[in-house]
């Protein structure tokens, strides 16, 4: 049982020192990777530009929800006139920022560990080491570099649909006046709110697109499975683990900030 | 250890062995390459020639043996600078083809010159092009490899191998999964190529007719071990029971189909 632990103990500091390693190789690899600026681009509009819909859905109906239940939570107090702080705050410091990477995991991530895992069963990883063209600079600093710009870019979208949500449920449908949720965003809000939203969306897009790498790159290490299914399980790994990575790190950044 | 100088063969190996999980795979391959020469690694289905190609090619690293191109010894442990020289001089064909799936035939084609050269975009487009054109390709090379056909990928395949102008070139299995047609048709490509660009050739496959018209020289990899090696012509007359067995596997089929005829249907029916 104990040399069980042991082992189960090493196994996942081993993985978690290997993943650090496969970071920062990847950063790293960066500087000698030509032409990167245009992969940046592409990765950019695969985090960016596709992802747009969810990242609009789900935020405007984050928004509607924060301002359906604040205000009905608020009014018992006769605090309804805070409507708009409620909103802002929970989108800009704890909702925006985990959603956001979570609805961008569940695309832009799990798209990326499927292509990886994909290209190291048919062997297209191995063949671009033949050619001299290293793996890690051509597949995975683009997407990393795009992922420290799209996650505060999507997240910042987030918050201003999200908050444009809870003004139409808040103030549209429940008759908050308008002036009044609006100027209570403006006083909440203070400059280390963003701060705070942004270096997480950062942080959570950095760690999460590099764990989803992580797990493409590295398919067909899973003995167990071959094939399409090693692509799968890759993919499920890759989703699951990041957005428990996610929640794990959004508490550790948060007690930093609070 | 001591680099040994070797002009007559574009690549060298010696002593090369390689295991898996305790089970060995190559059990000391020595061999030379002729320089500009078409050799041919002929041998059954897991007989280890893949790996052997990997080998040569960096992808696995040998338990032992040294491997040399040119004279300098190269491989895991050798310099790096030697190693990324080294993949600069040499191209590696695959089974599958590895045609990067997301790009179109001329991004692939591209792809090594833009990542490995300091050419201008101009020059890097000029020169897919001419190769794609001289593997009668440059009609598709909007398209992705998903939309061709598999010859067409093995064309494509060849096209990025020898965009980069390589001395050596690695074929692993070219012909595997084409029929007879397509099979004579790669082998006429890698020959015209040869001729044409004037690279060495290190082919692996199991087909022996095509490889025996083709080849300058052929060896039989059988058990890990090289059983056999030189011309086609020396092949086929030879009576080492190894080299018989695999040139003739034919007609030893064509022997057991005829005794399993002459035979009662009733030792094969099931109950």
């Amino acid at each position: 049982m104990v040399s069980l632990i042991g082992r189960q103990t090493l196994g996942v500091i081993s993985g978690l020192g290997e993943f650090a390693l496969f970071t920062g190789n990847s950063f790293l690899a960066a500087l000698d990777s030509r032409k990167l600026f245009r992969r940046v681009v592409r990765s950019l509009h695969e985090q960016g530009t596709v992802c747009l819909p969810v990242i609009l859905i789900v935020g405007i109906f984050t928004g509607l929800v924060l301002g359906l239940q604040g205000y009905h939570v608020l009014n018992r107090f006769g605090s309804s006139g805070l409507l708009g702080a409620l909103v802002s705050l929970s989108l800009i410091r704890e909702m925006a920022p985990v959603l956001a990477a979570l609805m961008l995991v569940g695309q832009a991530g799990s798209a990326l560990a499927a292509e990886l895992g994909m290209q190291r069963q048919t062997e297209q990883i191995v063949a671009l080491e033949t050619m001299g063209i290293g793996s890690h600079g051509y597949l995975v600093s683009p997407r990393l570099i795009a992922s420290i710009f799209s996650f505060p870019a999507q997240t910042a979208l987030f918050v201003v649909v999200g908050l444009w949500g809870g003004a139409l449920s808040g103030s549209v449908l429940l008759g908050v006046d308008s002036g009044v949720y609006w100027s209570s965003v403006e006083r909440a809000v203070e400059a280390r709110d963003l701060r705070e939203c942004f270096i997480k969306a950062a942080i959570f897009g950095l760690l999460s697109i590099s764990l989803c790498a992580y797990q493409g790159f590295h398919a067909d290490r899973n003995r167990s499975v071959t094939g399409a299914r090693a692509v799968s399980a890759a993919t499920t790994r890759a989703v699951v683990l990041s957005s428990i990575l996610i929640l794990v790190v959004d508490y550790a950044v948060s007690s930093f900030f609070v | 250890m001591q680099p040994f100088v070797d002009t007559h063969h574009a690549l060298r190996v010696e002593g090369l062995r390689k295991a898996f999980n305790g089970r060995p795979v190559l059990k000391g391959i020595n061999l030379g390459i002729p320089r500009g020469s078409i050799f041919t690694v002929l041998g059954p289905s897991g007989a280890g020639k893949s790996v052997f190609l990997k080998c040569l090619a960096n992808v696995l690293q040998p338990d032992e043996g040294r491997i040399s191109f040119d004279g300098r010894p190269m491989g895991y442990g050798t310099d790096p600078a030697v190693r990324a020289e080294f993949r600069k001089r040499c191209s590696f064909l695959f089974q599958a083809n590895a045609l990067l799936d997301s790009l179109t035939a001329l991004e692939n084609v591209a792809l090594p010159l833009e990542q490995t050269t300091d050419l201008d975009d101009k020059e890097i487009r000029r020169r897919s092009m001419e190769a794609l054109r001289q593997l009668e390709v440059h009609e598709f090379a909007d398209l992705h490899p998903g939309e061709l056909s598999g010859g067409m990928q093995k064309r494509l395949a060849l096209a990025r191998a020898i965009v980069t102008r390589p001395e050596l070139v690695l074929f692993d299995e070219p012909t595997a999964g084409l029929d007879p047609l397509r099979r004579n048709g790669v082998f006429a490509m890698i020959a015209k190529y040869r001729r044409m660009f004037g690279f060495t050739a290190l082919v692996v496959t199991h087909d022996v007719p095509e490889a025996l018209v083709a080849s300058d020289r052929v060896a039989l990899l059988d058990q890990g071990m090289i059983c056999f090696e030189g011309t086609p012509s020396e092949f086929s007359a030879s009576e080492h029971p190894v080299v018989s067995g695999f040139r003739d596997s034919d007609k030893a089929l064509a022997a057991t189909i005829a005794r399993m005829l002459d035979e009662p249907l009733s030792t094969h029916a099931s109950p």
